[in-house]
């Protein structure tokens, strides 16, 4: 029996760059989803302590070194880049197959999310930190914020061709708008 | 025609554009409207209902006459506004809503049976004989609506829509709107300045006067400059706020493309949605016209419009203009078309006591009774006391007042007030949440008036939003707004209210007389507001002619209700991005690819994409492929991607209970490493979803659910726990993603499996274990849809493409292949297993013969309401399985032999239907009253549809292996 071939949701697609925004697939290691228990909340904290991690609070995210630990839902988050370590008081699943993680920078970043996104993009309201379970045009998504002009968006594997048409053409017409000032 | 020196055109880049297949000159700058009158051009449309002929009446969206059809290469838009449509190089339109050419309309024959087209025509008239309405009377009226034309073709332009968020939004950008812009932007709140024209600056750009010492138009190139360089303040041209709708979002239109000639990727109109702290009305007023007799010859206009193409545009629209107005105000006009050189040949001013200084004839006391002109305006009939003359003109600029632009303080509901000083409406106060109109759209007509208010209304937003700005009141000119209302000139002819609908204060009369009382009434009943320009120009003077003829005064008359949108929306924008595959999400299997270079056509399952069948090369119908498919399963082996269903993993010491109680059978009781089928009710008995789930470990478990219900199912899960169970110790999360998972059916089956694991297990049916494949943990299932020895491979979904591409190589060189969704339906229903075609939501579990698997032991959700009379019993529909000679078809309903076909004798219906190669016959699942009692009956099939007419054998649903031999073979 050979070994099987991994390949991420948009195997084989370049990045792309149109008008100084780029979106690009993230290859952003294992996800684990944590779903704390009723009374595991201490048994958890426990668990994410040397990871120098504790379970966030609604609408972020938190990073510590290479490990990323973001709100997915009430008593739930994804454990991001790092495995899992045993974790006692939670259901502990296995996501990193299940979504494919788009990552969107550049200036005008926020403009082309503005097209597809129903959400308060302005850095006051979602600063860098900030995460949330929104819509993407028709598709569920998680959306994080980065960095001032930085996103990540995190849709199912299976409508990730999708996802990232719908982007490609957001920036087409964010960068086609630009062309018309000149 | 142009006038040197004047406007704000940019006269050093020439445009050429066509117009009715004519090649004219304008420049940039100019809106199509400017553009043809510079040209002289006046006659641009033909009215509605009597093809009058018919010119440009405004300089704005309000535009009832101008409007036209743009051709693009991919695009024939109708109803265009020509005042609001900007030219540019290669621009072709052309006039609509005509037979032959503009000049001689056939149509306009309409005028001549005006007498029998009143109001009310279309209801007296099309009444009887009722033989006549589908046949004669629709098609005719479909014929007779409508203006503009389509290209019939699907729109291919891109369009956009966005969404964006700010403190203070400022709609308008004249005095009011700029002041507004102005004050909150310097506080460093986040402000949205939206225009609706190609420029900032409204009234003024039309207007000048000065403010603050300056000449108002430096005025506002030094207030853009500033909001230009503020980093907070986002300016908006070409935008329309076209709604004003809950929590302070606002619907807006932006054209962003349309002044240009088509390029790539660049929308033509961006839908968007506002959503705004608070917000500053400074929409501005608009002129109203004046009713007289034949006042709808091109060349009459509104005389802020003649104002506008003067110092806007830089045209004059005649050579020898007359003013008919009612307020000191428009006599601006006149003097701003004398300076320019342009020949005044009267004013006619209804007020007696009005004034006259200016250097040209001035009638006081006067009102215009007719005019002449067949294609435009060439005299006016002027009366003044018994005396009545005639003055050669080309060009009326007429004015009755202005109606403050209220239209978005109305539309939460709010009813305007009415304000007798101005003979108009204005708004209510408060009538929309976070929002203060301001400025003319308030009431105030003056510039002073304009900026003050603009100023106070910012002042308090940045004050709310605990902001401080400091910025001082430019002074500018107060004049008193003076005006005797004048709505209608007494006169024996048609004098027009609303000219897009072609509504005459004759017909408003009529429908008064004839018991239409009521404004809303009246309007339905000549179809006065109704046009596209949605009575921006006539609707309150309609009400007052409305008023007048039943003795009511206009506040009691009341208005009719605004609504959104302000001006017309294509729902191209709207629905942007929605077109074709753009409708909903398409979800791609790993196996995609990988079954696409097989030929296999991809049919939609909810949203994923799965192989239909694997076409053969000499195969040429989908059946040859599909018995193929299913023979091969039958005797060698297959290999499906069955990723799509839905995956639950669920964990916890009370899984099982969970378990338990969303299903009607006992999985607590599960062996760890078995399989058991579950069946799903709603709370109100009926069946939700099947599946199989499996116990993976003590308190781990993994459920799955049919393709079409995954979401369903996790809602559900997700609302019983919420709701039901909160505390108990359970915790679930998709993983349908997470595993590609691919079914391995047939004799072959477990020869084909063993194959790729590392270390060959021997599973009994219902049975899963962890195996290891190629280096990669995987899950092993032994479960079958097919009624064959199955088994289904799950992966982590990266591994998926690979593991396909193996699966079905390996399987080909056992006699053996892919099978896609064709065969796989067969196949199931050979077995008689149900999908969604049976569980459709309106059967119970006794209907599909499982009551026995609800369980007497235990609660579940749904079993007490299953339990109610009418849903179990003979009287109820059940599953059974029915086999033919002759082709069946899904849908199709059920008889008793030799009884009549009709509503009352309906037995049942049929619900999936398949060639089954195996059974040599056709088969199919469908529900029949008391049906396994009847089983080795026949009964009648019968499809008006498709013209099937059958006798059938009510069988057991289950024609393959009824014992179940090889599944546990």
């Amino acid at each position: 029996m050979p070994e099987l071939i991994a390949k991420s949701a948009l195997d084989g697609q370049a990045p792309l760059t149109l008008g100084g925004v780029t979106l690009a697939e993230a290859a952003v290691g294992p996800i684990t989803s944590i779903a704390v228990l009723p009374g595991g909340a201490k048994a958890v904290a426990k668990g994410l302590k040397p990871l120098g991690l504790a379970m966030p609070g609604p609408n972020s995210f938190a990073e510590k070194a290479a490990a990323r630990i973001l709100w997915t839902g009430r008593d739930q988050a994804f454990l991001i880049g790092v495995d899992a370590p045993a974790l006692e008081g939670a259901a502990v699943t296995d996501q990193s197959d299940g979504w494919a993680v788009l990552a969107l920078s550049g200036l005008g970043a926020a403009d082309v999310l503005a097209r597809l996104v129903p959400l308060d993009l302005r850095l006051s309201a979602f600063p860098v930190g900030r995460a949330v379970r929104s819509g993407l045009n028709h598709m569920n998504a998680v959306i994080l914020r980065t960095g001032d002009y930085a996103f990540e968006i995190m849709v199912f594997r299976s409508m990730a061709r999708t996802a990232w048409h719908e982007i490609a053409a957001a920036m087409e017409a964010v960068a086609a708008r630009a062309s018309l000032k000149s | 025609m142009r006038i040197d020196g004047k406007g704000l055109i940019d006269r050093t880049k020439p445009v050429r554009f066509r117009f009715d297949g004519k090649d004219y000159a304008g420049y940039k700058g100019d809106t199509l409207a400017s553009a043809l009158l510079a040209n002289d051009v006046r006659l641009v449309g033909r009215s509605f209902k009597y093809h009058r002929p018919r010119g440009v009446l405004t300089a704005g969206s309000e535009e009832p006459n101008a409007l036209v059809e743009v051709i693009g290469a991919k695009n024939q838009t109708p109803n265009v506004r020509a005042t609001v449509q900007e030219v540019f190089e290669g621009l072709v339109a052309q006039s609509q809503n005509r037979m032959g050419s503009l000049r001689f309309d056939l149509l306009a024959v309409n005028d001549y049976l005006a007498p029998f087209l009143s109001a009310g025509f279309y209801y007296k008239t099309f009444m009887w004989p009722r033989a006549f309405w589908e046949g004669l009377y629709e098609p005719l009226i479909r014929r007779a609506a409508g203006l503009g034309s389509l290209s019939g073709k699907h729109d291919e332009g891109v369009y956009e829509k966005a969404f964006a968020f700010c403190d203070v939004l400022v709609i308008g950008s004249g005095p009011a709107g700029l002041m507004a812009a102005l004050t909150a932007g310097r506080s460093g709140a986040d402000v949205i300045l939206a225009e609706e024209s190609h420029s900032l600056g409204g009234r003024l750009l039309s207007d000048g006067g000065v403010i603050g010492g300056l000449p108002a138009g430096e005025w506002v190139a030094q207030v853009v400059a500033e909001l230009q360089a503020l980093p907070n303040v986002r300016i908006m041209l070409r935008t329309t706020v076209t709604g004003a709708y809950d929590h302070g979002t606002y619907g807006a239109l932006e054209r962003v493309g349309l002044h240009k000639s088509a390029r790539p990727n660049l929308p033509r109109e961006c839908f968007w949605r506002i959503v705004a702290g608070h917000t500053v009305l400074a929409a501005g007023a608009l002129e109203r016209p004046v009713a007289f007799e034949d006042n709808d010859r091109p060349g009459i206009m509104m005389a802020s419009a003649v104002r506008t193409y003067l110092n806007r545009y830089g045209v004059s629209p005649g050579k020898r203009v007359t003013l008919f107005a009612n307020t000191d105000a428009a006599r601006a006009t006149a003097r701003d078309l004398m300076a320019a050189g342009v020949t005044v040949a009267g004013i006619i001013d209804p007020r007696p006591d009005a004034f006259s200084v200016e250097d040209c004839p001035v009638h006081v006391g006067a009102e215009v009774i007719g005019t002449r002109g067949r294609l435009g305006l060439s005299a006016i009939t002027v009366r003044k006391g018994a005396e009545t003359f005639e003055i050669e003109t080309d060009c009326l600029a007429m004015s009755g007042g202005w109606n403050p632009t209220i239209h978005l303080t109305c539309h939460m509901n709010g009813r305007p007030r009415w304000s007798e000083d101005l003979a108009a409406f204005v708004p209510m106060e408060g009538a929309v949440p976070g929002l203060v109109a301001v400025g003319a759209a308030n009431g105030s007509m003056s510039t002073h008036g304009a900026l003050a208010t603009g100023h106070a209304a910012a002042l308090r937003m940045v004050d709310a939003l605990g902001r401080k700005v400091s910025i001082d009141l430019p002074a500018a000119e107060d004049a008193p707004y003076q005006l005797r209302a004048l709505w209608a000139v007494e006169g024996k002819g048609r004098a027009w209210l609303d000219f897009a609908n072609d509504v005459t204060t004759k017909d408003v009369k009529q429908a008064a007389q004839e018991g239409f009382r009521s404004v809303e009434h009246m309007k339905r009943y000549t179809t006065q507001g109704m046009a596209p320009d949605q009575g921006k120009n006539s609707n309150v003077a309609a009400l007052a002619v409305l008023a007048d003829a039943t003795g009511r005064g206009i506040a009691e008359t009341g208005v009719t209700t605004f609504r959104p949108p302000y001006v017309p929306v294509s729902i191209a924008a709207m629905g942007a991005g929605g077109r074709a595959e753009g409708f909903a999400p398409q979800r791609f299997l790993t196996s995609d690819q990988a079954s696409r270079d097989r030929g296999a056509p991809m049919i939609e399952a909810g949203l994923w994409y799965r192989p239909s069948y694997f076409p053969k090369p000499g195969e040429s119908t989908w059946r040859e492929a599909c018995d193929r498919e299913v023979t091969m399963v039958r005797q060698a082996v297959g290999v499906a991607d069955v990723s799509t269903l839905g995956k639950i993993d669920i964990q916890g010491k009370d899984a099982g209970r969970f378990l338990d109680f969303v299903y009607t059978n006992t999985f607590s009781t599960l062996p760890v490493g078995r399989v058991r089928y579950g069946l799903m009710l709603r709370e109100d008995g009926m069946v939700l979803d099947d599946g199989t789930s499996a116990r993976l470990g003590e308190g781990h478990y993994l459920m799955t659910t049919t393709t079409a219900a995954a979401g369903l199912v996790m809602r559900h899960l997700d609302f019983v726990h919420q709701a039901f169970c909160a505390d108990w110790q359970v915790r679930f999360i998709s993983v349908t993603e997470s595993w590609a998972q691919f079914a391995v059916a047939g004799p072959k089956a477990r020869a084909l499996v063993n194959s790729f694991l590392e270390t060959p297990v021997e599973l009994p049916f219902m049975g899963v274990a962890p195996v290891r494949i190629g280096g990669v943990n995987a899950r092993l299932f032994r479960i079958s849809f097919s009624g064959e020895e199955g088994y289904e491979i799950a992966v982590p979904t990266r591994y998926g493409e690979a593991l396909f591409r193996d699966l079905v190589a390996r399987a080909e060189t056992m006699g053996g292949g892919p099978y896609g969704m064709e065969a796989l339906n067969v196949l199931r229903i050979e077995k008689g297993f149900i999908t969604h075609a049976e569980i459709h939501g309106r059967v119970t579990a006794h209907d599909i013969g499982m009551e026995k698997m609800v369980s007497a032991k235990k609660n579940c959700i749904g079993k007490e309401a299953a339990t109610r009379p009418g849903l179990w019993g003979p009287e109820r529909e059940q599953l059974v399985g029915l086999k033919a000679a002759e082709a069946i078809s899904a849908g199709a309903h059920l008889f008793v032999p030799g009884t009549e076909v009709h509503r009352e004798t309906d037995q049942g219906y049929v619900t999936s239907v398949g060639w089954s190669p195996t059974e040599g016959a056709w088969l199919a699942l469908g529900f029949l009253k008391d049906g396994r009692a009847r089983i080795g009956q026949k009964v009648r099939l019968v499809d008006h549809l498709r013209g099937i007419d059958v006798i059938c054998e009510v069988c057991n649903p289950v024609f393959h292996d009824p014992e179940g031999e090889k599944l546990r073979a």
